[in-house]
């Protein structure tokens, strides 16, 4: 059971990388394009800095609280387990659709992604963590069930485990977009 | 309801109906045969639901071995119409079937050929040579192969419905663009290597765990085959290049399908962008490529020298090195577009660079053979002949790596010749010695040699002879992808000749086609009884041919670096492996599962209907990938036992045989 879980733990780090290169690529392209706003509005005019703040609030703390469903899980605490769980839950989908509120207030006013090159990359990497917030609320109702129907088994808990991972990462790379986009972007 | 989809996208020109024909025929032959033959519930329970490493190793090579026919089919029809098409004669194809054909061309040997045959070596033996049961992840792993086959028949399906990419198998914008481009060519391009690049990157993350997670006990990283080193160097570049591939594939599809800016020549796009991101992860996929056929080399070349691999750590360090530089030499492939002359310098003196470690490669090599007791069968073979083409590549390989030069060879024939002897004297010689190296471990009989022996001869005159020209026409002017060119040029003899070496390879493929059958035939008369055909070195040779489906009775104990051979010749006569346990302990296997298909079907739906623009059909086979993930992340009941007391009857009997055999 131990070599088991040390197989998937390293596999879903070497994943994490992988990921990691992929957010690389998409951060290294926003770079590239950041001033080729062809005309359009540029980042200063576009980003609402405490909006964003509030967003990135609300992300940390869900990241703080999956850290505290992990603990419960580990105490064996079944009832505070779910609870936390949701927390996750909703905290994800508040950041999520204040996410999509900033993408359609941009659309609307007409700077789309097919705006500039600026506002493509800036979609698109967005868009792409967005994308991976998603997965990782899916992941968290399948893990609310599972956990509801099995309780703290060894397996629930390693999928706990390699969650708040994913969740953890997926923070840090918006720690990054938030500086590199949102408060670089702003300056 | 249907998209872009309608009539219009059957093919009309004739020899393109052929093309079509003729595959369609194929496959309806194939599907009456094993229906005649009532092989579906045998093939379905053995072979495709199966996650043994070694029989996903089987069907990878499967899937290769039909693209090499089919992608050197396409380069008959590429050189024919170069031998022929000087002045006045037009030639027997069109334009835009041509650049069809040689994007084809490349983009299957590079990811359906050359990635096919080697995750087929690397299923096959890795494991073995690590005295593992398994991969680390064995779902996984099938989801990874049909993820490729996936994207393997989405190329073919293009021949039939449809058309494809007349971009070159990079796929440059603006050129791929929606603008330049707005047929479904690119997009079958797009997503037949998006769906393969997603399977092989996590393959790559499964033999990363499995090296650096199972090995047997007592292999100490510094312990493990030089195979096993060299797959661990590709597989880490495989993690670090394919996100790379997947994001700008990505970004090109975005480009195409929403209209964004990425690499458009307008609205602040940067096209150089795309060549800088696609060489960021293509400069990194040659040595995907060709680490595991070092690695290969380093296993053949002491086994038939009778000798130790000369200078093992340097062979280690050497591979360290080639991965890292691998990684800062990619703007090598674009030296033209102006990035200036500093950067241009750094990126030549890196690429120089990195033949030295090649170099220590080759000498290595060189060294083990140096009073060995050689023996020359066909791997040896293969390797003595990549000896000679591969370092004919590498010396201009090192010739183009200076910027000023570069400059006059760049897109030219000189070019295509460089990479197609790296290629195809380097990577596919490799895999090629491999095949014929590892076949009686998997299949359980040695190959004919006298056919193995021909078909090598075939495949190295045959390439010198199509591809020494090229060199020379490169340097006469002629530039790559050239479908019709001014007879004055004098450029038609040399094409004529190789257009007949392209004759001498399709013999020697005839020739490994006659000589699987023939050994298949023959069978009984060359079983591998012993397990050991070749007087092997690592723990692979140790095992019953075929390896059984658990590979080791009893996980076997590492204390040195050539184990079989070291107990061999410690011991001599039977059971000569130190083992992990006295006894023989219950083990697990994973249970044969359909979901590995399932998945990649839906994700060819959505790859096929992304193309057409079926966007309700795009949705529902993404919801399928997703709900079979899911249920197979609820499954528990995913292995089968098997007890010691059968391991115990199963291994005497193995050792009977075995001892029968001296």
């Amino acid at each position: 059971m131990n070599a088991l879980n040390e197989k998937n733990k390293l596999g879903f780090w070497l994943y994490l990388m992988t990921d990691c290169v992929l957010f690389a690529s998409l951060f290294a392209t926003y770079a590239v394009l950041r001033n080729n706003t062809f005309g359009g509005p540029s980042g200063a005019e576009l980003f609402s800095l405490p909006f964003v703040l509030v967003e990135t609030v609300i992300l940390l703390t869900s990241s703080f609280v999956s850290g505290l469903l992990l603990l419960a899980a580990q105490a064996g605490n079944k009832k505070m387990a779910l609870w936390w769980l949701a927390s996750v839950i909703i905290l994800g989908l508040s950041f999520l659709g204040m996410e999509l509120y900033e993408f359609s207030n941009l659309i609307h006013e007409g700077n789309s992604w097919q705006r500039s090159g600026f506002l493509s990359a800036f979609f698109t990497l967005v868009g792409t963590h967005g994308l991976h917030i998603l997965f990782g609320l899916v992941w968290a109702v399948l893990l609310f069930y599972l956990l509801a129907k099995k309780g703290l088994t060894n397996g629930v808990i390693k999928r706990l485990s390699l969650f708040g991972l994913f969740w953890h990462f997926l923070d840090i790379i918006w720690i990054f977009i938030f500086t590199f986009v949102y408060m670089i972007g702003a300056i | 309801m249907l998209g872009r989809l309608s009539w219009a996208a059957f093919p009309h020109e004739m020899i393109v109906l052929g093309g079509a024909v003729s595959m369609v025929g194929a496959v309806a032959l194939i599907i009456a045969a094993l229906s005649y033959f009532k092989l579906w519930t045998w093939l379905w329970r053995e072979w495709l639901t199966s996650l043994d490493p070694k029989r996903i190793g089987v069907m990878y090579g499967v899937v290769g071995g039909v693209m090499l026919v089919r992608g050197v089919i396409d380069t008959a029809l590429l050189r024919t119409q170069q031998a022929l098409a000087a002045g006045d004669n037009p030639g027997i194809l069109t334009s835009d079937h041509f650049q069809q054909i040689f994007t084809a061309h490349g983009t299957m040997m590079i990811f359906f050929v050359a990635m096919g045959l080697m995750f087929a070596i690397i299923n096959l033996i890795l494991p073995l040579q690590l005295g593992a049961r398994d991969v680390a992840f064995p779902f996984l792993n099938s989801v990874s192969f049909w993820l490729f086959a996936a994207g393997a028949i989405l190329v073919n399906v293009s021949l039939v419905i449809g058309e494809f990419a007349a971009t070159g198998w990079l796929a440059y914008p603006p050129l791929s663009g929606i603008a330049s481009s707005p047929g479904v060519g690119v997009d079958y391009w797009l997503w037949s290597l998006q769906i393969a690049g997603v399977g092989s990157l996590l393959s790559g993350i499964n033999f990363l765990v499995t090296i650096l997670r199972m090995r047997a006990p007592g292999m100490t990283l510094k312990k493990m085959p030089i195979f096993a080193w060299s797959v661990l160097g590709s597989m880490t570049l495989v993690a670090f290049a394919f996100p790379i591939l997947t994001a700008t594939l990505a970004m090109l599809s975005l480009d195409r399908l929403l209209g964004m800016h990425f690499f458009t020549s307008e609205a602040g796009g940067n096209p150089m962008m795309y060549i800088n991101l696609i060489w960021a992860w293509g400069h990194p996929e040659v040595y995907i490529l060709i680490l595991p056929a070092f690695g290969i080399f380093s296993e053949i070349v002491a086994t038939f020298s009778r000798k130790r691999l000369f200078g093992y750590m340097s062979m280690v360090y050497a591979i360290g090195a080639i991965t890292f530089l691998s990684f800062i030499v990619w703007l090598h492939h674009f030296f033209t577009m102006g990035a200036g002359a500093n950067v241009n310098a750094f990126f030549g003196i890196m690429t120089a660079v990195i033949a030295v470690p090649t170099g220590v490669k080759v000498f290595n090599w060189l060294f083990t053979m140096y009073r060995g007791r050689i023996r020359f069968a066909t791997p040896m073979l293969w390797f003595m002949g990549f000896v000679v083409t591969f370092t004919i590549g590498g010396m201009t390989g090192v010739l183009m790596s200076v910027p000023a030069i570069d400059f006059q060879v760049h897109n030219s024939l000189f070019l295509v010749a460089h990479f197609h002897n790296m290629i195809i004297g380097g990577v596919l010689f490799g895999y090629f010695a491999g095949f014929s190296y590892w076949f009686p471990k998997v299949f359980g009989f040695t190959l004919n040699e006298r056919l193995g022996k021909y078909a090598f001869w075939c495949w190295i005159i045959g390439f010198l002879l199509a591809f020494m020209p090229l060199y020379i026409l490169g340097f006469m002017g002629a530039t790559r992808r050239l479908d019709h060119y001014d007879a004055s040029l004098g450029w038609q003899g040399l094409f004529i000749v190789a257009g007949v070496g392209v004759l001498v390879i399709l013999m020697g493929i005839g020739f490994q086609a006659l000589q699987i059958i023939v050994s298949i035939v023959q069978r009984n008369k060359h079983r591998d009884t012993t397990g050991d055909p070749w007087n092997g070195r690592t723990l692979e040779w140790s095992t019953s041919s075929p390896a059984p489906a658990y590979n080791f009775a009893i996980t076997p104990k590492v204390e040195s670096r050539d184990p079989f051979w070291e107990a061999k010749q410690a011991r001599g006569k039977t059971l000569p492996l130190q083992h992990a346990t006295k006894e023989y302990v219950d083990i697990y296997l994973p249970k044969n599962t359909p979901l590995g298909i399932y998945i990649a079907v839906s994700s060819f739906v959505v790859g096929f209907s992304v193309i057409w623009h079926i966007w309700w059909l795009a949705v529902i086979g993404f919801i399928g990938v997703i709900a079979f993930i899911i249920i197979r992340s609820f499954d528990e009941d995913t292995e089968i036992k098997i007890s010691a007391a059968e391991l115990k009857k199963a291994d005497a009997a193995r050792l009977a045989l075995h001892e029968a055999a001296r």
